[in-house]
């Protein structure tokens, strides 16, 4: 690890100012920016410790739920409002690394976790997102675990989150406090950045903006569901992951919002799948071309042509449940 | 920079470079070597601690984020937790549920972090309600266990030791 100077503020003020010098870089959890310290893949020359600034709570705001940047991932899943009306969310943080690392991870670290691509994890390689114009090595290379939606030709790399793929499902807003102190919210689907030209460039926060919480509207549909498919049982990130959120009417499909893990270099929704099952009625036919319509211009290679049928498949397996 | 936190009821005070890891603080500066270094990335569970109760990767956190907290370590277990991990302790031994022992104590205080949770009745990835009381089978137990891996293989024996742990604490409840 390269040396760094460790502060833990106890205001918004301080936390903002400190995240704003030059080379700073917020800790939540941890869990992420350590491991990649360690790697040398990020070497902040400053860490900035959010956990106390009381960031931590989860509270009721209208009829949604307004999520402090720095709640644990385990206490997110077992609140009881979240199991109660936002279950796809406690199921995809469920699904994700350990009871350990849920203990630690936070909201806004999550959201912000790095790829695990392993050439941006091996600092020999060459990495278009751990250093600007070096090239790419997974191109050509051994891909299992990459995207195969909204790369480019600098980068394929994955966005591992399940948290962030229910959150997109259910409308997310992040708020985030600029250094001089002004609040803005972005919706979840403006937050991320496609690689482009820029895989460097993976959300639009500015230099020393802070996320203060995340809010979640009123549950748009009551039929939620988070099928997650991994190498193994547990403790692996998604091969491929799909989060539903659907309300039927008179056996019509009223609302629809499907978000999908494993697959985008963001956590990935696609309007135009939202768009052709809402007002429909279900059957094989709507949810396989549902599938067809998602991996459109898909950007295959050998080590990731298997997500293509698998994505489908649990696309329709997830749409019938949901369904049922 | 100045660090203080209490590790198994006793105040340290260590003055420690901001990159030392809790791990590293734990074994190389207060010799308390009971918990491993299997992966140091967080994928194994060999240096699971319990922080203010809740079992943590000690590897995957600095000892600066820690000041003030309360850390439980293999070597303290037994005190802050009597009934559980004793019982819990013994039953690995009787049921053969480590080899070499490497990863033994990052699965006792995983375990004695897991029933805690469970018995605050947190769901898991395989609980089929979310809604309803939690019942510990062993589906439930090996969900919540599976960030402690062991490379030996001694699973049945150490499945066979944290339900038998977590069925003496029931009955010790009802007892009581
Ligand atoms: C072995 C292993 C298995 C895993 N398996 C899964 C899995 O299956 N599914 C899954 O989804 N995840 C998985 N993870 C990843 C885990 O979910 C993330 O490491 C965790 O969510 C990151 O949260 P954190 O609070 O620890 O982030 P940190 O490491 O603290 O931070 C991550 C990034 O977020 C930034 N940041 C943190 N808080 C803020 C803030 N408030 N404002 C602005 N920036 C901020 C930091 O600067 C940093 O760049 C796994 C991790 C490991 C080690
Ligand atoms: S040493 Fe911490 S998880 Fe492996
Ligand atoms: S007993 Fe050897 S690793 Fe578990």
């Amino acid at each position: 690890m390269r040396p760094f100077d460790f502060t833990r503020p106890d205001d918004l003020e301080g936390a903002c100012a400190a995240g704003f010098t030059e080379g700073a870089t917020f800790i939540g959890g941890g869990t992420n920016l350590i491991d990649l310290m360690k790697l040398e893949v990020m070497a902040p020359a400053h860490v900035v410790d959010v956990t106390r600034l009381g960031l931590d709570r989860i509270e009721d705001e209208g009829d949604g739920l307004n999520i402090g940047a720095t709640v644990r991932n385990a206490d997110l899943a077992a609140d009881p409002r979240v199991r109660r009306r936002y279950p796809v969310l406690s199921r995809a943080l469920l699904a994700g690394a350990s009871g350990q690392l849920r203990n630690r991870a936070t909201t806004a670290g999550n959201l912000l976790q790095r790829t695990r691509c392993p050439y941006f994890q091996d600092r020999d390689s060459a990495c278009n997102k751990r250093t600007p114009g070096a090239g790419c090595a997974a191109l050509g290379g051994e891909v299992r675990n990459h995207a195969i939606l909204g790369t480019s030709e600098h980068c394929i790399a994955l966005h591992p989150s399940d948290m962030a793929v229910a959150m997109r499902a259910l409308d997310a807003e992040i708020e985030v406090r600029d250094p001089e102190g002004g609040m803005r919210s972005m919706d979840l689907d403006h937050f991320y950045r496609l690689p482009r030209d820029t895989p460097h460039i993976e959300t639009r926060l500015e230099p020393g903006d802070l996320i203060t919480s995340v809010r979640l509207p009123a549950p748009k549909g009551d039929r939620q569901i988070y099928r997650k498919v991994r190498d193994r049982a547990s403790y692996a990130f998604a091969l491929v992951s799909v989060a539903a959120v659907l309300r039927m009417e008179g056996g019509k499909i009223a609302h629809a919002a499907v978000a999908f893990g494993g697959i985008g270099t963001e956590p990935w929704r696609d309007i135009e799948v939202d768009a052709m099952l809402t007002g429909e009625t279900p059957s094989d036919s709507l949810f396989d071309k549902a599938g067809e319509v998602l991996v459109q211009g898909a950007d295959v290679q050998d080590g990731t042509a298997f997500k293509v049928p698998l994505v489908q498949r649990v696309l329709k397996d997830v749409l019938w449940r949901a369904v049922a | 920079m100045q660090i203080s936190f209490t590790v198994n009821g006793t105040r340290q005070d260590m003055e420690l470079d901001p990159r030392v890891t809790l791990l590293d603080a734990l074994r190389d500066h207060l010799g308390l070597t009971g918990s491993k270094k299997g992966c140091d990335h967080g994928q194994c569970g060999a240096c699971t601690v319990l922080v203010e109760g809740r079992r943590v990767n000690a590897c995957l956190s600095l000892a600066a984020m820690h000041e003030g907290e309360e850390i439980t370590t293999i070597e303290g277990i037994a005190q802050t937790s009597p009934d559980t991990a004793a019982t819990l302790q013994q039953a690995m031994i009787d049921y053969d549920g480590m080899q070499c022992g490497y990863c033994t104590p990052g699965q006792v205080c995983s375990a004695v972090g897991m029933l805690s949770e469970a018995r605050e009745g947190w769901p898991s990835h395989v609980t089929e309600d979310l809604d309803a009381p939690l019942e510990l089978t062993r589906d439930e137990l090996t969900e919540r266990m599976s960030g402690n891996l062991c490379r030996c293989g001694c699973y049945p024996g150490i499945v066979k030791a944290i339900r038998t742990a977590s069925e003496a604490r029931t009955s010790d409840s009802e007892a009581a």
